[in-house]
């Protein structure tokens, strides 16, 4: 097998699972660690670095990381990773002296961004700094889109929204809230050399069933209705009430809906309940909030009686799978009536780009979604990007964060006259030992027993009073250290210095999860995992996710080669080492933001 | 420093049949020096007992002094273990083997132990048979009283200051030919592949089986003028016959039984396959064996693996005739059957 490259960030980056998985590259160890260290500011300062948005992150992520980590690999639960973010966020010092300057001299550049949610509040974030000039559209009269409109104040305080957005808006940008952007033509007539995109997916999808039109007093988009909550038009619902559609969205509606007088909240879904798209602890916290959460119903038709909206008739659906694992729904011919006041509809959303004219260079696919290239997030009229869910139809925030930074890269090198494709800039990383003396080191290389701390959070019965009781507590300082020490500090790295190895197999036999392994093996210019050589593994079931480090021959011609999958990082290769050939070190990614891909 | 393994493992780590990983059968973090070779004997022992599915419990490991001695802390932390005194090893595994036959006898000694102050009590528990595995980490070196010169070390050898060796070395494979032993093999702790095999082989042998194993001390004995340097050891190794173990439970196949390889069948069943590396290697005849061992030895090699084997031989329960009971679970009556029976004796003579 071939010497694994360590030349490129690409392979120390894959072992850092939750880094990798960051849409960001956020470097969850080291903040992690700072956490640990209690130094929460410096924590959080790394977090706003590379995600914009701590505070709002730490308590709404779609946390890829978590899925990615490594503890999970090994017990039951990830790291609390996402709900460490929000301890750095609350506990932090004055970060003001901390935020980036800004000149006073601009570049003479001016950027356009439509639309104030995570997108172009990152791309403003990115380019201020650099003396661009901005000038920021909003048809509300806050800035956070979706963050705002769509999630509920009990899961995300208007406060920490307002004192993360502020940081921005603060930074010296033309914001013009309350104005609508009706033609992107008349848009690009205007001064601005670069137009960036970033408007969301704002437009619920329907149910097109029988009734709909004739009960339409008593049906609301999902999406419009928690805006309606948010901006404070809303402020209560019927008694019965039933949400369609199993998204985060769906869930969202119906704990906002038990909050504001919903005393029979249900939520109904085609899929099976483990295929719902909410995630698993939005579908726990909706059903700790006494929700019902009925499976496997698609609705038929929304029944009327003597002009008054009785409730919504359902069919049963099972769910089976083929042998590539695909879905399909077969009706059962069993109907079942719900009877409900009304109705929320969540079953998904889409963009909306009626404003821009299809005359004017701006290519639009068939599903009516702009024509981009995925390094750059440019459109076929280059001065023209597009991100966040307006980009790809609806994903995350912390996507559209990422989605942020890369336009703001490419806006960057367009401003320069260069190609943003052909001319991005190269992320480049260093190794910093970690190796403090004889067995010391100076990270903390303790494995931690502990199982996954849960967040302390408000009883249920108290928290669906109000509308703005945060339900979860957050961390208090004893279990924020308690749950950082359960990182495995992942990105520090074993390092293999094959010249100095004298096979002894002490890091082989000390390994506590038999993932070094010392083989006769031919070292071919082959990428491919040979399965003799696999066979060969102490433990040859790979995780073919995960990266097998390969070094060079050794002197007696064997290999060594890890399996990185379970890698603890403990250190004891390392300390088993008589001589250094093995060394614990940090792997910091620099500009980590070109690394997005 | 750790002073603890952490306790997670692989989660798709195999297991044996008793349901036990072969982190099961390990024991305290070792605390000799960081790539010391005594620790993958370590690892091998562990290796070998969770592939036989040895209940840990029916293990007795027993020891002298020395840094080899401390390894037996360092695996199968459920079996019984006794650290005796210096050299003393044989006799208390040969009291604990008398009065239980039925454990399985693991005793782990060094050069120093077992070929300067133990010498005696080492040629007496070979010449006896014992039914056990006795294995010594050979370094040529004393690491524990910081590195002098080891009677195992040949004739020359230079210790970490230079001294040279001014004695003939005594070779504990040739000794233990000539004492008697039934099972010989030399081995070196870097090679697992090797080392495996027959350190369970010779658990499965039944009476004295003995391996040399050739580990290097990496504080006191791993310079570029020692011959028991990991660099030296690998560059001069050569194999008279390689031990494949195959355990009783499985099919015996014998498509690749030519001429250079043939089947041992062990006491318990399982088959012991030897390959012969060296094509002229007679593994039955002690006195090749012996003349073998020192031949590579004046060309300046070290021969490793199986170097004799009778599986036949008796041990010395069966030599002594002692009952199939374990002492132990002998009740009073059976052991001291009263002044009755003594009459009755005493009467025959009469």
């Amino acid at each position: 097998m071939k010497k694994t490259d360590t030349s490129h960030y690409r392979h120390f980056l894959k072992v850092v699972d939750c880094q990798q998985a960051c849409p960001a590259h956020t470097p969850v160890p080291e903040y992690i660690r700072l956490i640990a260290d209690r130094k929460y500011t410096q924590a959080y300062m790394l977090n706003w670095e590379s995600n914009v948005f701590p505070g709002i992150l730490g308590r709404v992520c779609d946390r890829p990381c978590e899925p990615a980590c490594r503890r999970g690999r090994v017990e039951d639960d990830p790291v609390a990773i996402c709900r460490l973010k929000r301890v750095a966020a609350d506990y932090k010092g004055d970060i003001q002296a901390l935020l980036p300057e800004i000149p006073r001299t601009k570049n003479g550049k001016h950027i356009a961004l439509i639309g104030a949610g995570p997108a172009s509040l990152t791309v403003a974030r990115d380019l201020l700094p650099l003396g661009y000039k901005i000038t920021l559209f909003e048809r509300d009269l806050q800035a956070g889109g979706m963050m705002r409109s769509q999630i509920p104040a009990f899961r995300l305080p208007e406060t920490v929204l307002d004192e993360e957005l502020d940081l921005i808006l603060q930074m010296g940008l033309k914001v013009r809230f309350g104005v609508a952007i009706n033609s992107m033509k008349a848009m690009l007539e205007e001064i601005f050399d670069v137009v960036f995109v970033g408007t969301g997916a704002p437009k619920g999808r329907d149910v097109r069933i029988p009734g709909r039109q004739e009960a339409k007093d008593h049906l609301t988009l999902g999406i419009d209705w928690l805006a309606s909550v948010a901006f404070g038009h809303t402020r209560s619902i019927g008694e019965r009430v039933i949400v369609l559609g199993g998204g985060n969205t769906a869930m969202d509606c119906c704990r906002t809906a038990k909050r504001l007088g919903g005393k029979q909240v249900k939520v109904v879904v085609r899929s099976t309940f483990e295929a719902m798209k909410a995630s698993p602890w939005e579908k726990s916290d909706a059903a700790g909030e006494n929700i019902e959460i009925i499976p496997n119903h698609t609705p038929l038709e929304f029944v009327m009686e003597k002009g008054k909206f009785k409730g919504v008739l359902f069919e049963e659906l099972k769910s089976s799978y083929d042998e590539k694992g695909k879905r399909t729904l077969t009706p059962t011919g069993n109907t079942v009536m719900m009877e409900c006041d009304e109705v929320l509809i969540a079953i998904g959303q889409d963009t909306a780009f009626p404003w821009i004219e299809r005359d004017i260079g701006i290519e639009f696919n068939e599903w009516q979604q702009p024509v981009l290239d995925e390094t750059s997030l440019q459109s076929s009229l280059p001065t023209v990007f597009f991100g966040g869910d307006a980009a790809f139809g609806p994903k995350n925030i912390i996507t559209a964060v990422a989605h942020g930074h890369k336009a703001a890269i490419s806006i960057d090198l367009l401003c320069h006259g260069k190609d943003p494709v052909l001319e991005r800039p190269v992320s480049d990383f260093n190794l910093v030992s970690q190796k403090m003396g004889i067995h010391e080191w100076s990270y903390h290389n303790k494995i931690k027993l502990d199982s996954r701390y849960p967040v302390p959070r408000l009883d249920w019965q108290e928290a669906i009073e109000k509308l703005t009781s945060e339900v979860e507590l957050g961390y208090d300082e004893k279990l924020a250290l308690d749950e950082a020490h359960r990182c495995f500090n992942c990105d520090v790295h074993t390092i293999f210095s094959e010249d100095i190895c004298i096979e002894c197999s002490a890091c082989e036999d000390v390994c506590p999860v038999d993932c070094i392994n010392f083989i006769p093996a031919q070292a071919e210019e082959t990428e491919v995992r040979d399965p003799i050589v696999v066979n060969r593994l102490r433990v040859s079931d790979i995780n073919p996710e995960q990266e097998l480090f390969v070094s060079a021959p050794l002197k007696t011609g064997h290999l060594m080669i890890k399996d990185e999958d379970v890698c603890l990082h403990c250190g004891l290769c390392a300390e088993r080492c008589p001589t250094g050939a093995w060394d614990m070190k940090k792997f910091i990614l620099n500009n980590a933001k070109a690394a997005i891909e | 420093m750790s002073y603890r393994k952490p306790q997670f493992r692989h989660p798709r780590l195999e297991v044996n049949d008793l349901g036990l990983t072969h982190r099961d059968y390990e024991g305290a973090l070792s605390t000799l020096c960081a790539g010391c070779g005594h620790d993958a004997i370590t690892a091998a022992v562990t290796q070998a007992c969770a592939e036989l599915s040895l209940p840990p419990h029916r293990v007795a490991k027993i020891s002298g002094i020395g840094c080899s001695s401390k390894a037996p802390n360092y695996f199968l932390n459920h079996a019984h273990g006794f650290n005796t005194v210096h050299g003393r090893m044989p006799s208390v595994a040969t009291g604990a083997n008398m009065a239980n036959r039925d454990l399985i006898y693991l005793g782990m000694s060094g050069d120093g132990d077992s070929a300067s102050i133990g010498f005696g009590q080492f040629a007496h528990v070979v010449r006896r048979r014992l039914n056990m595995l006795y294995i010594v980490a050979n370094n040529g070196v004393y690491g524990l009283t910081k590195g002098q010169l080891a009677a195992t070390a040949e004739l020359g050898m230079k210790n970490k200051s230079g001294e040279a060796s001014l004695f003939t070395d005594i070779d504990l494979c040739v000794s233990a030919l000539q004492f008697g032993a039934t099972f010989v093999a030399r081995s070196f702790s870097g090679d697992k592949a090797q080392l495996v095999p027959l350190i369970k082989a010779a658990i499965s042998h039944k009476g004295f089986a003995f391996i040399d194993i050739i580990s290097p001390c990496v504080t006191f004995n791993n310079t570029p003028e020692s011959t028991r340097s990991y660099d030296y050891v690998h560059d001069h190794i050569v194999t008279a016959a390689v031990a494949d173990f195959v355990p009783v439970k499985q099919e015996i196949r014998c498509e690749n039984s030519d001429a250079d390889s043939e089947d041992i069948c062990l006491h318990d069943g399982s088959i012991l396959r030897l390959s012969r590396i060296q094509p002229d290697y007679d593994a039955h005849d002690r006195l090749h064996a012996m003349a073998r061992i020192e031949q590579v030895k004046a060309e300046g090699k070290i021969l490793t693996g199986l170097m004799y084997i009778d599986p036949e031989a008796d041990d010395y329960h069966e030599i002594n005739q002692t009952t199939d009971t374990p002492l132990n679970a002998l009740k009073q009556e059976t052991l001291c059957p009263g002044n009755h029976v003594l009459q009755t004796i005493n009467d025959s003579f009469r």
